[in-house]
């Protein structure tokens, strides 16, 4: 977390932590060896109770690959769509909580913290349960089918966490900033377009990206609701293959290694972000 | 009532502000007429800073009136845009835009708030550069500049929207001191020129040369005021006394 | 509290909302209960994590090579993969590699339950976060405190325990109460391997009522005041840890 450095009567406490001893990882490749090397030594002692009539775990989980893949793009497109609504949303949430107007400020800070503090499943079930299965406009009947009930489900969530972003980025902006515009005379909608968003955005992103990352894990909470993504489609497999005890490790593995080839570097890119920005400030 | 030459350009009377429970400014008057310069000093925490935050209504004033042409600062429907055009301000941080250049900086405020033409603007722009001596910067970003370079570009965007009273708020306290004399030397030529100027300053033989009237704050109150050679050399009240013979 | 039942029955015969879990006393009680399991779930879960968290930090600042790669790995592991998939790798993945047990009806059941699993793993969980809070935290306390605590005779363990420590819980504090907060949200993934937490319960109520949205927005009340009622608690104890003069 970065630490406010204009004020000058900071004990040496507050400044920001030291330069850790330079551990170069082999980034994603070692740590995907690391997870392949743990699944292998888990699935040891299953390996050894193994049937050697029926076909090894290795080669049932090759077969089941094309499937799962294509559950996980689901998963992707699921959180791409909600980051986009999110996003949208809670960036108009988040100038609703600095307005000036102290109803807009309140109803958004309300908001705000009433879906911050709901559980992600919980807001899942909401949307599932009482959205419903179709809306009547006009003289139109659209359908709305499960995934885009979860899709709007999970964005509520990211509605909430956009609008802290956005709130804090701006909070973090010097107030010098916002003086000295409004000494130029500047209007209120001028300041906060031409000056402090512009600079905010390069802050918002580090976090902006973290939580695209939790939300992409968070959408395989929508197997829970019934939505076909690939936790759904790995118990489906599992089942088809019998229920056999010693598949779980393998195909569970799998889909930790899929989730952590995708997050994994979007992790590391926000730090490289993170610190390019402190640098430049 | 239309304002004319002749009376203050800035009035302040009798003005209280408090924050919350504190009370910094317990009753301060003073006029500032046209052309003057005029300087406050005085101990930490004596209020003199907000009072010129108060004069372009970035602090607001629970009592008393503040005058600015005429135009009452202290007024809930005040138009804060109007006032703000005529009154210039250029702070202890600088506070320039770092997404902007420094010539940015400069024109930003007189295109999108007075709506002026964008070539006589640049042409300001430049003009003011040149004035406070950093021809060849005006493509830098604030970051790549120093602390008295930033501070003579704030100054140079203050005056882009041509104001009629320019306050400073110890704009040399950041400053290292080798820097300090570069923006005393662009104030000082702003104050020859004629501009109106309230400077709250540390800086004492500046003040000594460049202020028409000098006002000394102590714990909200204004304790004496006078022209320079009277308050320098003549100072009656004790606490004058003393905070001269600290900081002389 | 009969009256407040009954208040409840006659507000359902007269309006429709139903909300048996006040009225109803079987309802009642699985509410109940399935609230002081989500309790029971964060506080077990808040305590190992924090304990992962401060061992991870103590490894991680290891002079050896491996042990720091080695708990860098499983923090990465545990923060860019789904709670959800590491609940499921547990319990079905592992549990089932485990022995089983004879339990009182003579059936076989695995001889850790859901309840178990969901700690382990959420612990695991929230404690590679803490890894990395807690390691902020001592790497905030600067080299010449505890060099000053050395020169004075300070034993290793003892300044971690009397100097560091101390200052840096400070430091994390925030931090840490944002990670508990989220810790609390997690346990409704519990309801996925059956522990019969709040969610779970809700569920239970909403199939035998067929009144979702009665039980919907009760939940949410629920957790916006359990989480409310958290962050305050968090901000008053932060607050009554403060040291006079440190900290933004």
């Amino acid at each position: 977390m970065t630490m406010k450095q204009s004020e000058k009567n900071i004990l040496p406490v507050m400044m920001p932590p030291r330069a850790r001893p330079a551990d170069k990882f082999r980034l994603k490749a070692w740590h995907g060896v690391v997870l392949a090397f743990i699944a292998v030594v888990a699935s040891i002692p299953a390996f050894a109770a193994a049937d050697p009539t029926r076909a090894s775990m290795f080669e049932v989980l090759a077969r089941w690959v094309p499937l799962l893949l294509k559950g996980f793009v689901f998963n992707v497109i699921i959180s791409m769509s909600a980051m986009a609504f999110g996003t949208m949303a809670g960036a108009a949430l988040g100038l609703g909580q600095i307005s000036l107007n102290p109803w807009v400020r309140k109803s958004a800070w309300f908001t705000t913290q009433f879906f911050r503090n709901a559980p992600w499943l919980v807001l899942l079930f909401f949307a599932m349960f009482l959205l419903p299965f179709e809306i009547k406009i006009g003289g139109m009947t659209i359908p709305l089918p499960d995934w885009l009930k979860a899709m709007f489900g999970l964005s509520l969530p990211v509605m909430a966490n956009v609008s802290e972003i956005v709130r804090g980025g701006i909070a973090s902006l010097p107030s010098g900033q916002w003086e000295a515009a409004e000494s130029l005379a500047f209007s209120r909608t001028q300041v906060l377009w031409r000056i402090i968003l512009p600079q905010c955005v390069k802050r918002m992103l580090p976090p902006w990206m973290n939580l695209y990352s939790i939300l992409t894990m968070a959408t395989v909470l929508a197997s829970i609701v019934g939505v076909s993504e690939v936790m759904t489609l790995t118990g489906q497999a599992l089942a088809a293959e019998g229920g056999r005890s010693d598949l779980l490790i393998p195909f569970y593995s799998f889909v930790l290694l899929l989730f952590f080839i995708y997050c994994y570097p979007i992790a590391r890119w926000t730090v490289r972000l993170e610190k390019k920005f402190a640098v430049i400030n | 009532m239309a304002w004319t030459d002749d009376q203050p350009m800035v009035s302040i009377k009798d003005v209280h502000k408090s924050f919350g429970a504190l009370e910094v400014l317990k009753g301060v008057s003073m006029d500032v007429m046209k052309g003057e310069v005029v300087c406050i000093i005085g101990p930490s925490g004596s209020g003199k800073s907000t009072l010129i935050r108060c004069v372009n209504a970035l602090n607001d004033i629970q009592k008393g009136s503040i005058l600015v042409e005429g135009q009452e600062v202290n007024d809930p429907d005040l138009d804060k845009l109007e006032l703000r055009k005529k009154v210039g301000m250029v702070f202890q941080q600088y506070n320039l835009f770092p997404h902007k250049t420094a010539l940015e900086n400069i024109m930003m405020a007189p295109l999108l708030v007075l709506k002026d033409d964008k070539v006589e603007v640049e042409k300001l722009a430049r003009q003011l550069i040149k004035k406070v001596r950093l021809e060849g910067k005006e493509n830098n970003y604030p970051g790549e500049l120093s602390g008295g370079q930033q501070q003579r570009v704030a100054i140079a965007r203050s005056l882009a929207m041509n104001p009629d009273v320019m306050l400073f708020d110890e704009v040399t306290a950041a400053l290292d001191p080798e820097t300090v004399n570069e923006v005393l030397t662009a104030i000082k030529e702003l104050a020859q020129d004629g501009m109106t100027c309230m400077l709250v300053t540390h800086e004492m033989a500046f003040a000594r040369e460049v202020a028409d009237h000098i006002y000394f704050t102590d714990r909200g109150v204004i304790v004496e005021h006078g022209s320079p050679d009277t308050f320098f050399d003549n100072a009656t009240d004790p606490r004058t006394i003393e905070f001269l013979g600290q900081i002389l | 509290m009969e009256a407040f039942y009954e208040w409840a029955r006659v507000l359902y015969e007269n309006t429709g909302i139903n909300l048996p879990f006040i009225y109803d006393s079987y309802d009642r009680d699985r509410m109940i209960n399935g609230f002081f399991m989500t309790v029971k779930l964060s506080v077990t879960c808040l305590f190992f994590s924090v304990v992962i968290g401060i061992i991870g930090a103590w490894l991680q600042s290891s002079p050896l090579k491996w042990t720091r790669r080695i708990v860098g790995g499983y923090i990465q592991i545990f923060r860019n993969t789904p709670p959800l998939v590491q609940l499921y790798f547990f319990y079905f993945a592992i549990g089932t590699l485990l022995p089983k047990v004879t339990n009182e009806y003579g059936g076989q059941e695995p001889i850790l339950g859901g309840f178990a699993w969901a700690v382990i793993s959420l612990s695991f969980f929230a404690g590679a976060y803490n890894v990395e809070i807690f390691r902020s935290g001592i790497e905030a306390v600067p080299d010449s405190t505890i060099e000053a605590a050395e020169a004075l005779g300070f034993s290793r363990l003892h300044i971690y325990k009397d100097i560091t420590l101390p200052l840096a819980i400070r430091v994390v504090l925030p931090a840490l109460n944002n990670n508990l907060v989220n810790l609390v949200k997690t346990t409704t993934l519990a309801y996925a391997i059956a522990v019969p937490e709040m969610l779970y319960e809700a569920n239970q109520i909403w199939s035998d009522n067929v009144n979702v949205t009665e039980m919907m927005i009760f939940m949410l009340l629920v957790y916006f005041v359990l989480v409310g009622v958290l962050v305050w608690g968090m901000n008053r104890w932060e607050r009554a840890l403060k040291i006079p003069g440190f900290g933004a």
